[in-house]
């Protein structure tokens, strides 16, 4: 047990040792929420402004974009820490070491939590000091908005890993796009019922649909649907074991096939 | 050292997949010093229709230093991979220190290293920052202090703060030579370890891993293009073409064999066709 978490330590350790290698690599970590954030923010303006009867969704629209990065930024911190380790062509050199696929799993965890506060934190602040958007005015729900998002980002991030390692880098493009081949189904911006009546199963499966649901149940009506988040929950944590299931499976295939000693090339 | 007897080509053997191999021997503490180091028993992997490594063979006694050789495409990254446990054979098994590297790899990789021109380490990362992580993961007890040895025997000082990316092939091969002793392996796997070094250096690497070994008594299995390297460091060498092991023996054997002056000639004579 402690050689494992002494691993974990070490793989962190490295993590960190490459983000602090390169300033340009802890701005970017912030850029694309700011920039985010401000086009969104001014909209959230503008809305205001106009007394548009679009201005009361302005929040919202505001809260959804702060979350949905939580989600975004938490499977690409998860996704991309790995890719260092096939930029890097290191990724041998780890499966050759006592490190278990498991504890490489829980410290690139470790590292999409920390990207995520990096980028995330600064822009929240933004929000507040830019157009009066508190979104820790939701309270302790936050949290667990917080935490079920991070969980989703992960089990994703952990079958993106799995498909990078068994077909290479031409699978590397679906670190950026996964994200959003699920965003229209996750309610981010309008809620369920706006879908059709044949597509809300399919909504009610992702877990970011109960976050977002819960989110515009407090902005709206001021009620915290804690079912919601215990449901999300429990999905969460299925979604989590399929996840590492799929990985390791993947990762088999490809010391079946073969690939793992000129991954990166 | 054991005569040729101790090896075993595997090529009039029936393809492996006929038959059942037998368990691993239970492994009290008392037998752990008669287990060798590695037991290649007739590996095969194969990739689509073709075999890549077909029905290889070898057992290589603790403390030795064995050389595969072969040419481009001969199987010999194929086997060092199967060894590592980094590729799961389509029929046979690699045994490391006892253990089947396919599915007990976990057991025996903190006493394993390896070293190859395939991979290479995070480049954006310092040397000495490389070594602690490396370090850390083979659950060195006293990292720092291995560090400082390392930097020693192998001359890093100048560059131990330096990012691995920036250094030269050259420099970065001396730096994966040193994490792949930085556990103090008893099985050690170097594919190409001087590849990329001029003479002086290379020689200079050669003679650190001679030193290592005779320190640590630690089993070396090698491959390398380069014959003066394997006919100084290596007790045995087994020769690879086309997935399949052509011949085995001492460099002397192997000479006398196919009545050459030297393991070059040998490798040239395999090589067209002989």
């Amino acid at each position: 047990m402690i050689d494992s978490i002494n691993r974990m330590a070490a793989m962190t350790a490295r993590y960190y040792y490459l983000l602090r290698s390169s300033w340009l690599r802890l701005a970017e970590l912030i850029f694309w929420p700011a920039m985010q954030m401000l086009v969104w923010g001014f909209l959230y303006t503008y809305l205001y402004d106009s007394k548009s009867s679009m201005a009361s969704t302005g929040g919202m629209l505001l809260g959804a974009v702060l979350l949905w990065d939580v989600l975004f930024r938490g499977q690409l911190g998860f996704s991309f820490t790995f890719l260092e380790e096939i930029w890097s062509r290191n990724l041998a050199n780890l499966m050759m070491s006592p490190l278990q696929p498991a504890e490489l799993a829980a410290s690139l965890m470790a590292m999409s939590l920390l990207r995520l506060l990096i980028g995330t934190l600064p822009v929240t602040l933004l929000a507040f000091v830019l157009f009066g958007f508190n979104i820790y005015g939701l309270g302790f729900p936050l949290l667990g908005f917080f935490i079920n998002l991070v969980l989703t980002g992960w089990a994703i991030g952990l079958v993106v890993s799995g498909m990078i390692i068994r077909q290479g880098l031409g699978a590397e493009s679906l670190a950026y796009s996964v994200m959003i081949l699920v965003l229209p189904l996750c309610c981010v911006y309008y809620p369920v019922w706006v879908l059709p009546l044949w597509l809300q199963p399919a909504a009610w499966s992702l877990t970011p649909t109960y976050v977002f649901e819960g989110m515009r149940a407090i902005l709206i009506d001021g009620v915290f649907r804690a079912d919601l988040m215990v449901e999300c929950l429990a999905l969460n944590l299925v979604y989590l074991a399929v996840a590492f299931t799929t990985f390791m499976l993947l990762l088999r295939s490809a010391r079946h096939k073969g690939v793992l000693l000129t991954m990166g090339e | 050292m054991n005569s040729i007897a101790t090896f075993f080509s595997g090529t009039d053997q029936v393809r492996a997949s006929a038959r059942t191999l037998p368990a691993p021997a239970q492994s009290p503490a008392t037998i752990e010093a008669a287990t060798p180091a590695i037991a290649v028993e007739t590996l095969c992997k194969k990739y689509g229709t073709h075999w890549a490594v077909d029905e290889v063979n070898f057992i290589v006694p603790k403390g030795w230093t064995v050389g595969l050789l072969g040419g481009n495409g001969a199987g010999k990254t194929t086997t060092i991979a199967m060894i590592m446990g980094l590729v799961v054979p389509t029929v046979g098994r690699a045994m490391v220190l006892g253990h089947d590297m396919a599915t007990e790899r976990h057991k025996v990789l903190k006493r394993m290293n390896f070293e190859s021109p395939y991979v290479a380490l995070p480049a954006r990362l310092t040397v000495r920052e490389n070594l602690t992580v490396f370090g850390r993961l083979y659950g060195v007890p006293n990292v720092k202090q291995k560090i400082e040895e390392l930097i020693e025997e192998f001359e890093l000082g100048d560059i131990i703060d330096r990012y691995t990316g920036r250094l030269s092939a050259g420099q970065k091969t001396r730096v994966a030579v040193a994490k792949a002793l930085i556990n103090d392996p008893d099985v050690l796997v170097l594919d190409e370890p001087t590849a990329s070094l001029d003479p002086d250096r290379a020689d200079w690497v050669r003679s650190r891993l001679q030193a290592y070994q005779r320190r640590k008594s630690s089993t070396i299995v090698m491959s390398s293009h380069n014959m003066l390297e394997v006919e100084q460091l290596c007790d045995f060498v087994v020769i690879m073409s086309r997935g399949r092991v052509v011949a085995l023996g001492t460099c002397r054997e192997l000479a006398e064999k196919f009545e050459c002056k030297n393991l070059d000639e040998v490798f040239i004579k395999l090589a067209r066709g002989a």
